[in-house]
């Protein structure tokens, strides 16, 4: 007999929010343990939730981008269970009323396009982190997570094979990242998957028994487990055994799953609504607000950088990798006007600062009408190349608005003055006789030497042709 | 007692177990938070100092302000001439304070005020800041004010009354106003709610209104009826998820007698949490669960609206209901204690206007439940009285 696979993903995403879902903590990753907590987040009796408005414009966002419908009236439940990282011991959650419904994600495999399903999305507080001491045999708790806002995107059992799976995640890491939702960061745990698999036999129209595996961080591990669990599942049909419905832990150094906990010894989470939060109502103001900022598509962009701007396929590839990188682009053009230099500019200088400064692209954070302007000055010859190398590197540490006015207040404006370059030219030659004799006996090295002492008396600022004229000029009259 | 005329002016207030203060233990006469020292104020104590009256003392109250009048605090039950009491209307009555603000959960203030012959002042749901409060029954418990006479239950009202940022549940300024006084004209008794003892106080102030021109007509309030039940099941929901996070671990009581952390859990619970608690939580959980959410905990809710709409229908044609508060006129904390679902029983009185967040104010040991936002109409009907 043969045999289909039933995969259903549960994806857990953290919203890219400066502050916690209830309260004004940071919700940045890392610091110190403990040191984004405040009594809201650490659960002490008094404090109560006060939604931050972000989170419902990022879970509306994700809906948008996952074209789901959005309830214009949510409600956020109280999920009750008791685990030493959870403070109040319920989390608050979406159960009745979550924000989205019936999405769909559209993806591409070897075998074709296929449309994934979306259940739901819901808006989520997380729980803290539990830290192992193996020193001491402690576990102590980093409260730090606790209410950082989630949200959970909840696919129908549409996905068949690992690869599928795959192809899914990928696509809705690009989508919720161009959208800024999230960072989607697996190794920071941004981006956390549970995968509900079961296997029955072709045709069939019920369910086969399901496991659950849990807070998979990994796409590797994500396609290693499912198969491995394909495999599992369809020995066990083959023999006859009986599947027990349970939640599993991914192994990814045995390469094995194990049962934590079967159907029967779970939790009852005793949802109730939240009276402490009143329903969001998204009015059409708020709605539409929102749905004014999504941006393009990143193939809609792409087939845009080729077609209109007349980029090259590995510039657009490259600019559509990250949100950031577009923006920036985008922004940059409007003012220099040739999308080749600001491609260029951003693929090639933009990105060496960011290497050495080991951020990624998503982090690029200059302004792009900045950039634009620095670009436009260079293609008027107003600033030397490597100048604005230097104003570029100060971009990234502070917002330089007026590009020209601080070249000007810096010094790297190539000077037009031709008297200033011949006084400096003919000193040169004065103080070098040995250079001026060599190139003169056929030595074209020999007036590199002296046009590059004349360039940094000048500070960089000369146009190089116009320094060169002058340079073999008084040469020739010497 | 000669008492100096600056000692005099001094605004003392105190406030129950359940609002939290920096300068005084907030226990929630529990065991588990048995000396708990809160890192902020509530925004009431706040608003209060503010305004130039001094928070003195806390008054004690029972575990978690559920029971009757305090018979369940880990601290014990409070008599004055052998009848029970709470400890925040004996403060008022005996001229300690001159108002106690109290975070009313389930009657108790309401009932303290009513045996002492004070005056109570239950506000609209939303209109005072639940900052800084124990939760318990986050969607009905109401900060109130009990004092000797209606104008000062009204100075102490208007000074905590308000918008706040810190509480989601807080209505909008304009919604917290409410100075306006209508006359009140009509009042209805339900016969649903005229059993036990308290019936007599009505007959009583049925007469008083009548003496000043007020119209008193019986009506039969049936639904107010379902209020208890529905109250119950919705209290017993929310105090269950609120304490759950009670473990001894990180402030509170924490067992001795452990040596796994699951023996820390369960002794520390076992041994903080009073008769009433446990059995609240025990129902709440019960009623929350997968099994019966939707034939309990939703019917509840359910039946909370049509009590709401009920209400809206006797307001539309009367200014105020006029009910008991307690079955009896006096209780002995001894009794009290006997009677493990004496709380749940005497809800039939308090629920209406708990679970519908409209104002009540006692006087006389009676209560008038008027319309949301007529506590200025109300208050100003128990000064005339």
């Amino acid at each position: 007999m043969k045999y289909e696979t039933v995969i259903g993903l549960e994806v857990h995403v953290e919203l890219a929010t400066k502050s916690k879902i209830f309260c004004s903590c940071s919700a940045e990753f890392g610091g110190e343990q403990n040191d984004h907590v405040c009594p809201a987040c650490a659960g002490m009796p008094g404090m109560l939730p006060i939604v931050n408005k972000k989170v419902v414009d990022l879970g509306m966002t994700a809906g948008m981008m996952l074209n789901c419908d959005i309830n214009r009236v949510t409600t956020f439940d109280k999920k009750s269970y008791y685990y030493p990282d959870l403070p109040n011991a319920y989390q608050t959650t979406q159960w009745f009323a979550p924000i989205c419904v019936n999405g769909r994600v559209d993806i591409e495999t070897s075998n074709g396009p296929k449309s994934i399903r979306i259940k739901q999305i819901h808006m989520e507080e997380d729980a803290g982190k539990l830290v192992h001491d193996d020193w001491t045999d402690t576990t102590l708790v980093d409260f730090n997570r606790t209410s950082v806002p989630l949200i959970e995107i909840v696919s129908q059992p549409d996905i068949s094979s690992a690869e599928e799976a795959i192809a899914y995640l990928e696509r809705l890491r690009d989508l919720l990242r161009f959208a800024k939702v999230s960072d989607c960061r697996w190794e920071q745990g941004s981006m956390r998957c549970d995968v509900n698999l079961s296997v029955r036999p072709v045709g069939s129209d019920k369910l086969g028994v399901r496991s659950e595996m849990k807070n998979m961080n990994s796409l590797s591990a994500i396609s290693r487990a499912i198969k491995y669990e394909i495999a599992r599942h369809t020995k066990a049909v083959e023999n006859g055994e009986t599947l027990i419905q349970d939640t599993r832990r991914w192994d990814d150094n045995e390469g094995k799953s194990y049962a934590m906990r079967s159907k029967e010894t779970a939790g009852d989470y005793r949802y109730f609504p939240d009276p402490n939060i009143m329903p969001v109502v998204i009015d059409d103001e708020w709605f539409d607000g929102i749905k004014a900022t999504l941006p393009e598509l990143p193939e809609v962009k792409r087939a845009k950088y080729i077609d209109e701007l007349g980029l090259s396929e590995y510039d657009a590839d490259q600019l559509v990798s990250s949100r950031a990188l577009c923006d920036v682009f985008e922004d940059a053009v409007a003012v220099c006007g040739s999308a080749k230099e600001a491609a260029n500019w951003i693929i090639t200088d933009c990105m060496q600062v960011l290497n050495k400064k080991k951020m990624t692209a998503d982090m690029l954070d200059i302004n792009g009408t900045s950039l634009g302007q620095l670009i436009k000055l260079v293609s008027e010859d107003k600033v030397s190349r490597g100048n604005a190398k230097r104003i570029l590197a100060a971009m990234f540490e502070n917002h330089i608005a007026d590009v020209e006015a601080y070249a000007k207040e810096f010094g790297f404006i190539v000077s037009n003055d031709t008297s200033a370059i011949e006084a400096i030219v003919k000193e040169a030659i004065a103080s070098d006789p040995k250079s001026v004799a060599d190139f003169k006996a056929g030595k074209e090295k020999a007036l590199m030497a002296l046009f590059g002492k004349c360039m940094k008396q000048l500070k960089g600022n000369a146009n190089p042709q116009v320094l060169r004229e002058i340079l073999i000029a008084e040469i020739n009259k010497a | 007692m000669y008492i100096a005329e600056t000692e005099k002016s001094v605004k003392n207030i105190v406030v129950d177990d359940m609002i939290l203060t920096t300068d005084m233990a907030t226990s929630a006469g529990s065991r588990m938070l048995d000396g708990y020292i809160s890192l902020f104020e509530a925004e009431a104590v706040t608003k209060l100092t503010e305004a130039g009256y001094k928070v003195y003392a806390k008054a004690n109250t029972g575990e978690f302000n559920l029971d009757l009048m305090g018979e369940t605090s880990f601290y014990g039950p409070v008599e004055a001439d052998g009848v029970l009491t709470t400890a925040a209307a004996q403060a008022v009555k005996s001229g300690d304070a001159m108002a106690a603000v109290t975070l009313e959960v389930n009657g108790s203030s309401a009932r303290g005020a009513a045996l002492a012959g004070l005056t109570f002042v239950k506000p609209t749901y939303g209109t005072v800041s639940r900052f800084g409060t124990i939760p318990a029954v986050c969607s009905g418990e109401t900060v109130c004010v009990t004092a000797a006479d209606a104008a000062t239950a009204k100075e102490v009202l208007w000074t905590i009354k308000g918008h706040s940022d810190k509480d989601g549940t807080s209505l909008p300024q304009e919604k917290c106003v409410f100075d306006e006084v209508k006359e009140i004209k009509k009042v209805a008794v339900a016969k649903s709610l005229m059993v036990g003892e308290g019936a007599a106080k009505v007959e009583e102030m049925k007469a008083k209104l009548s003496a000043q021109g007020i119209e008193v007509v019986e009506i039969d309030g049936e639904e107010l009826l379902l209020a208890k039940s529905a109250w119950n099941i919705l209290m017993s929901a929310e105090l269950c998820n609120n304490v759950s996070k009670y473990d001894g671990v990180k402030y509170g009581y924490r067992t001795p007698n452990y040596e796994t952390i699951d023996q820390l859990y369960t002794n520390s619970r076992t041994e903080a949490f009073g008769y009433l608690t446990k059995s609240v939580v025990l129902f709440g959980s019960e009623t929350l669960s997968e099994d019966n959410y939707f034939k309990v905990y939703d019917k509840a809710q359910r039946i909370r609206r049509v009590i709401c709409e009920a209400l809206a229908k006797v307001f539309g044609e009367f200014d105020a209901i006029l009910a008991p508060v307690s079955s009896k006129l006096s209780y002995t904390a001894e009794e009290a204690i006997a009677n493990p679902y004496i709380a749940y029983e005497e809800s039939l009185y308090i629920a209406p206007a708990m679970i519908s967040g409209v104002p009540a104010v006692v006087t006389d040991g009676v209560q008038l439940v008027g319309p949301a936002f007529s506590e200025s109409s109300l208050l100003a009907l128990a000064e005339k009285l």
